[in-house]
Parts: C-alpha cells; sequence; structure tokens
C-alpha cells in the first residue's frame, strides 16, 4: 500500500515529507523501540515504526535506507529532528495509535514483518 | 545528541564515487554502529576512511574507557550502557557484533582508560556477503 493509505488508516498527522507519500509504496515493517534492534534486523525498503523520537532514529533510517517513519502513541520529534529528516526525504508521520494498535492494522491490511523472527 | 553526522557523510562520499549501493549501505551501518560508540563511551574520536580499487577501509580511532574484554563485547547482548545510553535506544550490545556482520574484516585494539582502535574493512569484490546475512 502506499504511505498515503497507511497515513489515512493510521488517522496519521504529516510531520514532514507530504509530497512523498501518494509515490511511496510500503509492503513490509519493522516496530520497535530499541534502535540496536532495528540496526540489526531491519531491511532496507522497511517502515519504521517506534516511540523514540531522538535524531538518532532518523539517522537509523538513513543507514538502513528504510522508507519512512510512524510515530506511535502521539509521539513527536522535536523541530531539529523534523528538520532532518525532510533534508533526507524521509517521510514522518504521527499516529495517536499505541504500537499494537498500529501493527495490528498494518498486518490485517497486508504488511508483513522486515524478517519474520530471529 | 547528534551521532550521525559522520557516518552520514561517509554515506554521501561513497555514494559520490559510485561505490556499489549495498556495499554502502553496509559500510554505513557499520560507522554509525562505530560512531554511536565513540559518543556513548569515549570524549572524543577520529574517523579515517581509506579507499582503494579492492577495499574499503574505515579505522574509528578513539580517547575514552577503552573495553575491557574484547572477546565478551563481541558478543551479542554483552553491555556496559548506562541507563542514559539505553534511553537513547541503544545499548543492548549488538553494536560490535552488528559491526562483524556488516563488514568483512574487524579488528579491535584497545587500553582500558586510554581508548580504542577498530578497523573496519569492506573487500569491494566480494559482494557475496550482505548485511542480511
Amino acid at each position: 500500500m502506499t504511505f498515503k493509505e497507511i497515513k489515512e488508516m493510521l488517522q496519521c498527522e504529516v510531520l514532514c515529507g507530504e509530497e512523498l507519500l501518494d509515490s511511496t509504496q510500503i509492503e513490509k515493517a519493522f516496530a520497535a523501540d530499541l534502535l540496536s534492534d532495528v540496526l540489526a534486523y531491519a531491511k532496507e525498503g522497511t517502515l519504521l515504526v517506534t516511540g523514540l523520537t531522538n535524531q538518532q532514529v532518523v539517522r537509523t533510517v538513513e543507514m538502513l535506507e528504510l522508507r519512512g517513519i510512524v510515530f506511535v502513541r502521539g509521539k513527536k520529534p522535536d523541530t531539529e529532528t523534523i528538520n532532518l529528516a525532510r533534508s533526507k526525504n524521509i517521510p514522518m508521520l504521527t499516529t495517536r495509535y499505541i504500537m499494537f494498535e498500529t501493527c495490528g492494522r498494518l498486518y490485517q491490511c497486508g504488511l508483513t514483518g522486515s524478517i519474520e523472527c530471529v | 545528541m547528534r551521532a550521525g553526522e559522520v557516518s552520514s557523510s561517509i554515506k554521501k562520499t561513497l555514494k559520490e564515487i559510485g561505490i556499489d549501493s549495498q556495499i554502502i549501505r553496509r559500510m554505513a551501518i557499520a560507522c554509525f554502529e562505530a560512531e554511536i560508540n565513540v559518543v556513548c563511551y569515549a570524549e572524543s574520536g577520529t574517523f579515517n576512511l581509506t579507499i582503494t580499487p579492492d577495499t574499503l577501509k574505515v579505522v574509528v580511532e578513539d580517547v575514552g574507557q577503552g573495553i575491557a574484554d574484547i572477546e565478551l563485547a563481541m558478543k551479542e547482548g554483552y553491555s556496559t550502557a548506562t541507563d542514559a545510553i539505553r534511553e537513547m535506544g541503544f545499548g543492548a550490545g549488538m553494536g560490535l557484533p552488528n559491526i562483524k556482520k556488516n563488514v568483512d574484516r574487524v579488528a579491535v585494539e584497545s587500553r582500558v582508560g586510554k581508548g580504542t582502535r577498530l578497523e573496519m574493512v569492506i573487500e569491494m569484490q566480494d559482494l557475496s556477503k550482505k548485511a542480511s546475512d
């Protein structure tokens, strides 16, 4: 599905990258609040679902070439972090759903895990 | 904390040169893990990138607390991270193991209370090893 469809389904607020949502296809996701695990396991082209909002989340997405970020539980990074993501063309959304609900809804729509198990 | 800028600029340089994208991704991940380690455990550090037609090498040298037991530090799950490091989303004891997974050769030398030297090498002719291994 497109990132735009995800935005609508999860009733997200767009933090940056609105112009990229239509053209960004998302097929798999990785959810974690531990960047060490994201760095170790997430495959490129993945959507990151997280509650962490520091700059290293954006750096992690940049290094791994992930496709975008959905922040859960209504979390929002600071302006500097949003600007960093914008400069790297990384779309970022925030949803009020908790991580479990977010993942469940994405899975129901056909998204699969970036990896199934370790 | 702004950790990630050095890795980002290394990644950009490699892209500009036209290095294979999978190799760039592997080295970018390894550099970022190393950069997080420097920021979390050292006072200062330098990254030195060397590119030859056959190899890509990054040497990270830091001044800091050093690693008491390198063998232990290379094991997944072993960590000496503080709560502050964990709150940032790191400190799971995955850094050095993930570096090892992403590069072809890694060498670590360290002196407690002095600092650490980390050498990471990717052979550019060997495209078989992937970050997903």
